[in-house]
């Protein structure tokens, strides 16, 4: 038995037999009773969450800088396509999936603009940047009455559904990972590493901070829009306390790790849900696990370390998790 | 015309408060960012318990004090609530903050927001709803002009400024000028000043930098908590909330004037006070905070590094 999970942690097989036997079960449950209506909404929350942190640990782990406006991005994708399908084209579920994609690229764009105005500074500014950006989305929808301004967004369709979910976060942790792994990705790594001597190194800084910030914030749209079709949306919901817990989340499972983003999520979300007899001491708890941690163990439970699922196959050889193959002389 | 600069006046004595608050917040996040480089984003909650310690502090201390003037009452619990929040931003940088000193700064920042939450928490179980401040003193408002409508069917404008304003300022101003003090004419000012300069040198010249530091958070959020007591006296509605509330507002101050220099702070917290209180004036209540976040942006992208702030030499 020992023998059998040794080997599978390293074969390259679980993770798409993972990955089938979620869709399987997924699409079952739309059908057959297996999860009730609240373990339904708990499993979304954490699908949700696990987009928001793998995206959020892109600007924050792999490249290491420092945004708090994360928040902000959720919530122009949730406004945006809560729009989409509640004004533009309503009545059309075929089209939930386009209205995801347009909360994203609109979360996109904003992320690109706020991207070229961060190079005007550098360092802890980029929190003080997305801090205001926060406060400036959240403090609009609440100005602008067609999107029913401090109240809310009424009347939006439940759409997410367990499937759509799960087919996000595979989209998600796919994107994320290519993307970590390729010339771009090392590029910022290179940039959190030393940002003035990758650019000697003729790292291209710009364009690597523009495409990690653009890809983070799309798939921070994305979970808004996701989290737009499961709950009721008011701007006091995506403020700064919403960026923290997301924060919380990518500090607790581990920066610069995928498996360590997936791994706090679930369990943020989990303990979130099971304090929640506890009332306001919940968020006492939390905030003292979080100290806690980072003062124990600063870089997350998995934090620089990654689930060997993820890793591309040359990178296994290179951790010596699998061995080369004998040369045959 | 005459109506309308009244009108105006009004609003500059308004802004004058709200902004000296701001500023004694603001300049609690400037000295920890000018000695630390951290961001130490429990200040505004450090700000929230100097209202709540004032409230509690007020309930104990006054029925005991009948027989004293109420203006040295209220100094007596101003100096109890700056020295109880000032230990207490010493005790959260000695316990939370210092053993993180050589990690990342992230991990700094992170420990940071986790206190602020942890304190916000622990007051919203304390006092799940909010609580009201008993007045320390008879306050009365003195008028200083007064206009006729000039339609002649309205009531007249007054100009107005009350003693509690007149005291918040007041205490503000002598505040900041001992503060100002200390840092230019004092040695721990100097070592201050030095550790902001170059704090890999310092310790060499044998200054002592724990201690600098832990001074520097006993001043920085003894500030906040006066802060906190003389906005709750000029609110007297108080709730855990208002920590971040007010607390990130007074951050963009500090950015605004230049995180890091004490007077850019100052500036930053009158600025963001008038541009407030303006904001108001021209435009519907609901757009203040759109406009204040919106000019912090402005102001970045033109003075990166705000108004009195200089840009760190990058070192290779």
């Amino acid at each position: 038995m020992k023998a059998f999970l040794a080997s599978a942690a390293r074969a390259r097989w679980p993770l798409p037999a993972l990955i089938a036997l979620g869709f399987a079960i997924a699409i079952l449950s739309q059908y057959q009773p297996i999860f009730s209506g609240y373990a339904q909404i708990v499993l979304i929350t954490i699908g949700i969450n696990i987009i928001l942190c793998a995206s959020l640990n892109l600007v924050n782990g792999y490249m290491g800088e420092f945004s708090v406006g994360h928040a902000g991005f959720m919530s122009l994708g949730a406004y945006t396509s809560a729009v989409f399908t509640t004004k533009w084209l309503p009545d059309l579920p075929a089209l939930f999936p386009v209205a995801v994609v347009f909360g994203g690229a609109i979360a996109a764009l904003i992320g690109f603009l706020l991207a070229l105005l961060s190079f005007k500074t550098r360092g802890d500014y980029l929190a003080i940047i997305t801090l205001a950006f926060l406060m400036i989305v959240k403090s609009t929808w609440e100005n602008i009455p067609y999107v029913g301004g401090p109240a809310g967004l009424l009347g939006v369709d439940k759409m997410t559904t367990l499937p759509w979910t799960l087919f996000w976060v595979v989209i998600t942790i796919l994107v994320i990972r290519n993307l970590i792994y390729s010339k771009f990705g090392r590029a910022i790594i290179a940039i959190r590493e030393d940002e003035i001597a990758a650019n000697a190194m003729g790292v291209r800084v710009r364009e690597a901070k523009i495409l990690a910030f653009v890809v983070s914030s799309f798939f921070g749209g994305v979970a808004g829009a996701l989290y737009a079709h499961l709950n009721f949306i008011n701007p006091k919901y995506f403020d700064i306390v919403k960026s923290t817990e997301i924060l919380v989340m990518v500090y607790l499972g581990g920066i610069s790790s995928l498996g360590g983003s997936i791994l706090g999520a679930i369990i943020f979300t989990f303990l979130l849900n099971a304090l929640e007899p506890l009332g306001y001491w919940r968020m006492v708890i939390l905030s003292a696990l979080l100290i806690a941690l980072m003062l124990f163990r600063p870089r997350g439970i998995m934090g620089l370390r990654e689930l060997p699922w993820f890793l591309p196959r040359r990178e296994l050889f290179a951790k010596g998790v699998v061995p080369l193959a004998p040369k045959k002389t | 015309m005459l109506h309308d600069l009244l009108y105006l006046a009004q609003q500059t004595i308004n802004a004058l408060q709200q902004g000296s608050i701001y500023a004694l917040i603001a300049l609690g996040y400037s000295m920890v960012y000018g000695v630390l480089t951290m961001i130490n984003f429990a200040h505004g909650d450090l700000f929230m318990l100097g209202a709540f310690a004032c409230m509690l502090l007020a309930g104990v201390v006054t029925p005991l004090l009948t027989a004293v003037p109420p203006i040295l009452v209220f100094i007596l619990i101003l100096l109890m609530v700056m020295a109880v929040i000032g230990f207490l931003g010493a005790f959260i940088e000695r316990v939370a903050y210092r053993p993180l000193r050589g990690a990342p700064r992230v991990s700094a920042i992170i420990t940071a927001l986790g206190c602020g939450l942890l304190i916000e928490s622990l007051t919203l179980v304390i006092f799940p709803y909010s609580q009201s401040i008993p007045p320390l003193l008879a306050n009365r408002t003195f008028e200083l002009m007064k206009v006729a409508d000039p339609a002649g069917a309205g009531a007249p404008l007054t100009l107005t400024i009350t003693a509690l304003q007149i005291l918040i300022i007041r205490v503000a101003i002598v505040l900041m000028v001992a503060l100002d003090f200390l840092i230019r004419k004092t040695r721990y000012g100097m070592a201050m000043r030095a550790i902001s300069f170059d704090a890999r040198t310092v310790p060499l010249m044998g200054i002592p930098v724990d201690r600098i530091i832990s001074m520097t958070f006993l001043i920085g959020a003894g500030l906040g908590g006066a802060a906190g007591m003389l906005y709750g006296l000029a609110y007297p509605v108080i709730a855990p909330s208002m920590g971040i509330l007010v607390g990130w507002k007074a951050f963009i101050a500090a950015v605004v004037g230049g995180i890091g220099s004490i007077r850019g702070a100052v500036l930053g917290g009158f600025i963001l006070g008038a541009v407030e209180v303006l904001a108001v004036v021209f435009f519907e209540s609901t757009y203040r905070d759109l406009i204040s976040y919106s000019l912090l942006l402005v102001i970045l992208i033109f003075k990166p590094y705000g108004l009195l702030g200089s840009a760190p030499n990058q070192k290779v």
